[in-house]
């Protein structure tokens, strides 16, 4: 049951082949089999689940439900989820229940997904490797000694492992994309503003974005068909309809644009992946696409401009974790100041902190402008350049990551080469835009991510372009052979 | 040497929405601690802020009372500070871009002059909650129903030369924001706060002089008080060639001082930045002609209106107008009675008079606008006498029933019969023989003041009904003959 896609499984529920109960309680037994090695998820959630899968098995029985009715899905435990602990990766959170759900959660739930639990992630989703988490490093299925990207490491190992039928990933600056490619899913981080962050504990507001991810872009579209949508309650999402993600599926490629920006393909990149990269544009070639050269001038700003902005937004949102309402609080605090410093200095990780302290200071008085006015207005030229360019192209393509997955502890140590594996991804954030990294062909074993990037709300044809990938190849459906 | 002072006010008003700024809690005031506070306003984590479109509408309000700038664009941004009643480690506020931009509003100064006072902005804000030092031992109470609550923040420029002024501008920017029904104006409950910046420099020099800010002041008396203490104090240090520093001052209302808070050095870099939650408020042309069309009447233009129709003096015209409520209160009574003077002298004389003594609101008049000018009408059409009105007008307040209920209970309705008053007269001069005489034979230049002796005895006969202006006629007529 575990190799089947979400429309494989819908079908056996209502051919009743199996019930949802059972469904779930297999992917219950192959958590307790596999993740004690993985530590994909921080909470497994099994009586919530059982009875999840129970209302679902009613609904089915009466012929209701949608394509995700009775799905056993996961959560990256950034999404607040009433009645379950929602950690964020952060020893400041783990003691804190969330006493209400997110959009994302109450509309996936609305549609019958059953979630089996909460993933595990970067601490507050800071980090490329999942290696900042405060309840340990989360192990790559494709080979156990290297990590899964981050920061969301853990949804993209438990799909991968097929603990999951599919999970949800938040990306600020790559952290649905990169672990994907490092995992061999799809991953879909959407628009700004197309999924609503009610309920996702922010890292960086301007940024975040909820997203799915999964084995195929069929099911990222089911996916994201239930996630997205205006909310009123989070005044950045757009009021603008969802489009049928699946209708267009099937679309043909023929005359199809295919930006590959020089910058992309630079010195930067591993020769492997850069050949895995090239193998699949030929495969949109044999589909009819028109792949066209084309620059995105300030990609090298990409990094430097987001190293501003995301710590600045989180040096904020991070301030109400004080230890005065909720969260982690230090013993005995001799005073106010003494109550802030501890519970802090106690509650965050090295690399929270490091970004909290970075933030602060380009914030600062006498250096906001020269820092964060800055980064702003880089901003505008990297969304500029993506304007430019979909004038000229449909999507465009390229890497996902410089290189594959990396071993556990290999940059602990070097946060910068750790950030520069967000080098192509996090322009992508910087400009809004929708992008999806999906499953190449691997190089020495370990999974390849093709990045698409599309124009604003453009999701249904990035689906489209990567669906059609996937009917004439079978990247995505290897699976890491010790988890069969 | 000779020093001249220089104020500029900081007053935040609360804004009377039902909700709270971006969040769907209630304002009401003096709820039980914590009960009015909801995910947002506890800054749990995930949450996020949504503008309150009716804080909105109130701000374009205000700055359309005072001829302002109304900004097409305005930014929120976060001001970041710890601080326990603080929930999210920052205030959602207005930095670069506010809502309201330059205007402008006229005081009265003592000399019967007007000066001009400028506003250089107002900007929307969230309160913070408030943390309670008492009843916790050796810990703090912290009480969220307040955080969250609208602000407006009006922020004058140093216009002002003395405590004196201050408190005029504070009065104008209270009686304005009560008038246009944006705050309720409160001072003890905290709706209305002033916080005032003090400096003082020699007379005739341009620079402005170091200023401190003074916070705390909750009444209209305590913001002279805290104000000329503050100046006595920096002058006192610059006589003795001393330096001001710079910094925050609490006054203290019990010891009438002012007292260090924190210094320029202590104080904290509130890394602002637009909050990237909330998109920028744009306000279209449409929008803020809605709320102009649907803009009450200001003070000023009452008081000219009432000149003009009813005839008033400016000075009582001003007066009547001064409050929205006693305005439309003035008008009803005015309206009701036909005589805009005579509702105007009523309504400052007795019917004020009666609800300063009661300690009452005009809003809590047990004498209803209409029922006021019911009364004032029986004046007007020579029912009953202006005295006799003062009787019928604290039977009213006693609730005893509209005028004419009274009037004919009391059986008060003015005689203007001319043969009954005629029979009353006859009776007091038969009676009063020797005095009439006197009359008759006293210097006619003197004659008038007689008269009023035979004024009071017919008046008393008639219990104070008889209509005088036909018993001082009659009188005249018949003693002369």
């Amino acid at each position: 049951m575990h190799t089947k896609s979400i429309r494989e499984l819908a079908d056996g529920l209502r051919a009743r082949t199996f019930s949802s109960v059972e469904l779930t309680q297999h992917f219950l037994e192959r958590i307790a089999r596999f993740d004690g090695e993985l530590n994909s998820f921080v909470s497994v959630t099994q009586e919530v689940a059982l009875a999840a899968a129970t209302r679902a098995d009613e609904r089915l029985a009466k012929g209701d439900g949608a394509l995700l009715t009775g799905i056993p899905i996961a959560h990256k435990d950034i999404f607040c989820t009433e009645g379950v602990l929602t950690s964020c990766g952060s020893r400041m959170l783990e003691n804190f229940i969330a006493p209400y759900s997110a959009t994302v959660v109450e509309k996936m739930a609305a549609d019958g997904a059953v979630m089996l639990g909460k993933t595990n992630m970067d601490e507050f989703a800071m980090g490329s490797s999942n290696e900042t988490s405060h309840f340990g490093p989360v192990k790559n299925p494709w080979s156990t000694d290297c990590v899964p990207g981050g920061s969301s490491g853990g949804s993209a190992a438990s799909v991968a492992a097929r603990l999951a039928v599919a999970a949800t990933g938040t990306d600020t600056g790559g952290s649905i994309r990169q672990p994907a490619s490092f995992c061999g899913l799809t991953g879909l981080k959407p628009t700004y503003g197309r999924c609503s962050r009610w309920g996702m504990i922010a890292f960086a507001s301007s940024l975040d974005q909820a997203g799915p991810m999964t084995r195929g872009a069929e099911d990222a579209a089911i996916l994201l068909q239930s996630m997205a949508g205006f909310d009123a309650r989070d005044s950045t999402s757009v009021h603008q309809p969802v489009g049928d993600y699946l209708a267009g599926l099937e679309n043909g490629l023929k005359g199809l644009r295919i930006g590959l920006p020089t910058e992309y393909f630079d010195a930067g990149l591993d020769t492997d992946v850069a050949r895995s990269i090239e193998q699949a544009i030929n495969e949109y070639r044999r589909l009819g696409a028109e792949p066209v050269e084309i620059s995105l001038p300030n990609t090298h700003l990409a990094v430097p401009s987001y190293y501003v902005i995301a710590p600045a937004e989180c040096s904020s949102n991070l301030s109400r974790f004080d230890g005065v309402r909720f969260g982690h609080r230090c013993d005995d605090p001799k005073d106010l100041e003494d109550l802030y410093k501890r519970s802090r200095g106690e509650g965050f990780g090295p690399e929270v902190k490091r970004r909290i302290l970075m933030g602060a200071y380009a914030l600062s008085a006498g250096y906001y402008d020269a820092y964060y006015l800055k980064a702003q207005k880089l901003r505008h030229l990297i969304s500029d350049d993506f304007r430019a360019a979909f004038e000229r192209v449909d999507v465009i393509a390229g890497p996902t990551s410089p290189g594959v997955a990396f071993g556990i502890g290999e940059r602990a140590d070097d946060p910068i080469s750790m950030y520069l594996s967000d080098i192509y991804t996090i322009a992508v954030n910087m400009a809004g835009l929708p992008g999806m990294s999906i499953p190449v062909a691997p190089v020495g074993g370990k999974p390849v991510g093709l990045q698409l990037i599309g124009n604003y709300f453009d999701e249904g044809r990035l689906l489209n372009v990567a669906h059609r990938l996937q009917q004439v190849t079978d990247w995505h459906l290897a699976m890491p052979a010790a988890f069969a | 040497m000779q020093w001249e002072t220089v104020i500029g006010l900081e007053i935040h008003a609360q804004l009377a929405t039902k909700s709270k700024i971006f969040s769907g809690a209630s304002t009401a005031f003096g709820a039980e601690p914590n009960t009015q506070a909801c995910a947002v306003d506890l800054g749990l984590p995930g949450v996020l802020p949504v503008l309150n479109e009716a804080v909105v509408r109130l701000a374009v309000r205000f700055g359309l009372a005072i001829g302002a700038e109304i900004s097409r664009r305005s930014i929120f941004a976060r001001k970041n500070y710890f601080y326990p009643d603080l929930p999210k480690g920052y205030q959602i506020s207005q930095f670069e871009l506010p809502i309201v931009g330059k205007g402008e509003l006229t005081i009265p100064l003592e000399d019967g002059s007007e000066k001009a006072v400028g506003v250089t902005r107002a900007h929307l804000e969230e309160d913070a909650g408030k943390s309670l030092h008492e009843d916790f031992q050796g810990m703090t109470g912290i009480d969220l129903n307040r955080a969250g609550t609208p602000l407006l923040e009006i922020v004058s420029e140093p216009d002002m030369r003395s405590a004196r002024e201050a408190v005029a501008y504070a009065r104008k920017i209270h009686q304005l924001v009560r008038y246009i029904g944006i705050c309720d104006g409160n001072m003890q409950e905290g709706s209305f706060r002033v916080d005032a910046n003090v400096s003082v420099r020699p007379c005739g020099q341009a620079a402005y002089g170091t200023r401190t800010e003074l916070k705390n002041i909750n009444s209209f008396r305590f913001i002279e008080r805290a104000i000329n203490f503050e100046v006595a104090r920096q002058i006192d240090i610059l006589d003795s060639g001393g330096e001001i520093v710079q910094e925050t001052r609490l006054y203290d209302a019990d010891k009438d001082e002012t007292r260090s808070m924190r210094s320029k050095e202590e104080a904290n870099d509130y890394r602002y930045f637009p909050d990237p939650d909330l998109l920028p408020l744009e306000l279209d042309e449409d929008f803020i002609e809605e709320i102009r069309a649907a803009m009450p009447e200001l003070p000023g233009e009452k008081a000219a209106r009432f000149c003009a129709e009813f005839g008033l003096a400016q000075a009582d015209a001003a007066a009547v107008s001064g409050q929205r409520e006693l305005a439309e209160f003035f008008e009803v009574a005015a309206g009701v009675c036909g005589d805009g003077r005579l509702a105007s002298n009523w309504v400052r004389g007795e019917l004020l008079g009666a609800l300063n003594k009661a300690g009452l609101d005009i809003t809590a008049s047990p004498v209803s606008a209409a029922a006021f000018g019911g009364l004032l009408q029986r004046i007007a059409d020579d029912t009953i006498s202006g005295k006799i009105a003062k009787q019928v007008f604290e039977a009213m307040w006693r609730g005893e029933g509209d005028a004419d209920a009274i009037i004919e209970a009391k059986g008060l309705k003015q005689i203007t019969d001319s043969g009954a008053i005629a029979g009353i007269v006859d009776a007091v001069l038969a009676k009063n023989t020797a005095q009439v005489e006197n009359y008759r034979n006293a210097d006619p230049a003197k004659q008038p003041k007689m008269l009023g002796f035979f004024v009071g005895q017919v008046m008393k006969a008639s219990k104070g009904k008889a209509n005088p202006k036909q018993v001082n006629e009659l009188l005249r007529e018949k003693l002369s003959g």
